[in-house]
């Protein structure tokens, strides 16, 4: 075990997968997280990175590579693998006839966890995902959030060190969203390695220090968000005016575009090197008090097409 | 994974099992009942006076060991293969697969499971048995092994079904087609003296026909074919059975893609 495998929490080499039908969804992944890392996982629909989670989490068979957790190797250290990752799959995958306490403490015991233990931590995820209330209910009375909340709290009830979400808020509503992205931000301040793959590209901005973007079975960018954002070239930036404006403010600089949206604001576009201090300078001489400003695009999703777009016209 | 973790796991998985089938039990366990009861009452009761002895017993004598079975059998396949169909169809067999459990202690828990629902099916139609006729237990450990091994036997020719299957008409394809004729042609309602010798030799190729007459054998003392060699199969059942679904789990046929 080499000392760079065992600071990563997982270590991916060469993996490749083909399917029976012979799709070939997985082209020679390679992809290391680090330990205590909120990593985004990104990637179009069919991309692959479903595949990889399955083989990780060992419910798809890999057709050739390796996968080292905490630096034991998956396929000969099995029991310590998986005892390590802790999975929430992107489909609802529990008994809709059992009850919610059930699901989680039957998940208990398939890792050992003695009763006591079980219960104790069951009470412990249950009511840290606002569930507790709901524990004596059949899971399939739960709403569309609380079944991904449940399905969090089983997959954290043995404490793994690493933890897989698979488009975790896929359908939740944004107040729920925003909960649920405290609470992971919070079990990762304690420790816990978080991977997550989501098609909400404000979550992996928001959530994620390092991102990786996979397109065709294949990794096209790795790196960090910081540096990911830095390569964004362009920025439109949203203007509400305290006073009434009838047409766009004026700019001497052809590379700055100016937009008139309707009395009480406008829109800039602009190169993310300029400074925004000359555009204020303008507007004070135009006689434009302003009132708030907001960034409009999604900063992240105009990045991820843009190398979504590259990787094709290059292919 | 440590012996006491694995231990917990197997006792998670048939609690869950128990639970499961306890809690439909108006599915599970009151028809094998009605409808056993229904054989005891037609065939037992009102026919089998007219038929007289069979074997050298009453005719209700004769078949309420060949019933008990058919319940045995019928109930430890239907719970494996429809219980852990359901948990791939509904996909939380994935909690398993993706927890340390080895794949014998998931064979070995919904086994349980399967030979529990068999056994307790088993108990209530016996003691359904006794409004019809009395009967003694002549060999009980013999009986006790038998009904075990059979409850087994069948318990994993469940999962094994359940595995390969992709739908839920996959599930009663094998109990409609294979298994009902291997147990209404396996001497539950007449002995295969009554055959004539090629039915005989054909007879001697179904392997429910050993795990009715042993356990016949068991509460009667009487029966068609050799105690020795009828255990000695339902051991080799058992083993070449298990060993096929731990390959199959191993491989992940009807799980992993």
């Amino acid at each position: 075990m080499s000392h760079a495998d065992s600071q990563n929490a997982i270590s991916i080499r060469n993996l490749r997968k083909t399917y029976a039908n012979g799709h070939v969804a997985l082209k020679g992944i390679d992809l290391d997280v680090k330990e205590n890392d909120f990593f985004a996982l990104l990637g179009p629909n069919g991309a692959g990175k479903s595949t990889i989670i399955g083989i990780i989490s060992t419910l798809v068979n890999a057709s050739d590579g390796t996968i080292k957790i905490f630096g034991k190797d998956a396929a000969s250290h099995v029991y310590e693998a998986k005892q390590s990752l802790g999975v929430v799959p992107q489909e609802i995958n529990f008994s809709q006839f059992e009850k919610v306490a059930d699901i989680v403490m039957t998940q208990a015991g398939y890792y050992g966890l003695k009763g006591s233990l079980a219960r104790e931590r069951t009470e412990k995820y249950l009511k840290k995902l606002d569930l507790w209330d709901k524990r004596d209910n059949r899971s399939r009375m739960l709403s569309g959030g609380m079944k991904r909340r449940l399905m969090i709290a089983r997959a954290l009830v043995h404490e793994p060190r690493l933890l897989i979400l698979d488009e975790p808020t896929a359908g939740v509503d944004i107040e729920l969203r925003r909960s649920m992205w405290e609470f992971l931000q919070e079990i990762n301040r304690n420790g816990t390695t978080i991977i997550l793959t989501t098609h909400y590209l404000e979550e992996a901005e928001s959530l994620c220090r390092n991102i990786a973007i996979i397109d065709h079975g294949q990794i096209v960018e790795n790196t960090s968000m910081r540096a990911l954002l830095g390569k964004l070239a362009m920025q439109t930036l949203v203007f509400d005016t305290v006073n009434e404006v009838s047409t766009a403010p004026q700019f001497n600089d052809p590379e700055v575009r100016c937009q008139w949206l309707d009395s009480h604001s406008f829109e800039v576009s602009m190169s993310t090197d300029r400074d925004i201090n000359a555009l204020f300078a303008a507007f004070n001489e135009q006689n434009v008090l302003i009132k708030s400003m907001r960034n409009k695009t999604n900063r992240l999703e105009e990045l991820f097409l843009s190398r979504l777009k590259g990787q094709q016209t290059a292919s | 994974m440590f012996a006491n973790h694995k231990y917990i796991a197997f006792e998670t998985i048939l609690v869950k099992e128990v639970r499961r089938f306890t809690r439909i039990w108006l599915q599970t366990l009151v028809p094998p009942a009605i409808t056993i009861g229904l054989y005891y009452l037609i065939f037992g009761n009102l026919i089998g006076r007219r038929i007289g002895e069979m074997g050298g017993y009453p005719y209700i004598d004769f078949i309420v060991p060949g019933l008990i079975m058919m319940a045995v059998i019928q109930n430890a396949y239907a719970n494996v293969s429809s219980s852990f169909f359901s948990n791939k169809f509904q996909r939380c067999v994935e909690e398993i697969l993706v927890s340390p459990v080895p794949n014998y202690i998931i064979l070995l828990g919904f086994v349980a499971g399967g030979m529990v629902r068999g056994l307790l099916v088993g108990v209530i139609v016996t003691l359904m048995s006794f409004v019809f006729t009395s009967l003694s237990i002549e060999h009980v450990w013999l009986t006790i092994l038998v009904v075990l091994l059979t409850a087994m036997v069948f318990s994993l020719a469940g999962f094994i079904n359940a595995l390969f299957a992709n739908t839920f008409d996959d599930i009663s394809i094998i109990p409609t087609f294979v298994l009902t004729p291997l147990i209404y042609l396996g001497g539950v309602f007449y002995s295969i003296e009554l055959l004539p010798a090629v039915g005989q030799w054909v007879s001697a190729m179904n392997p429910v026909l050993y795990m009715v007459n042993t356990f016949r054998y068991g509460i009667l003392g009487s029966s068609d074919v050799n105690i020795y060699w009828a255990l000695f199969m339902l051991v080799l059942f058992s083993a070449v059975l298990f060993a096929v679904a731990l390959i199959l789990l191993r491989r992940g046929t009807g799980l992993r893609h």
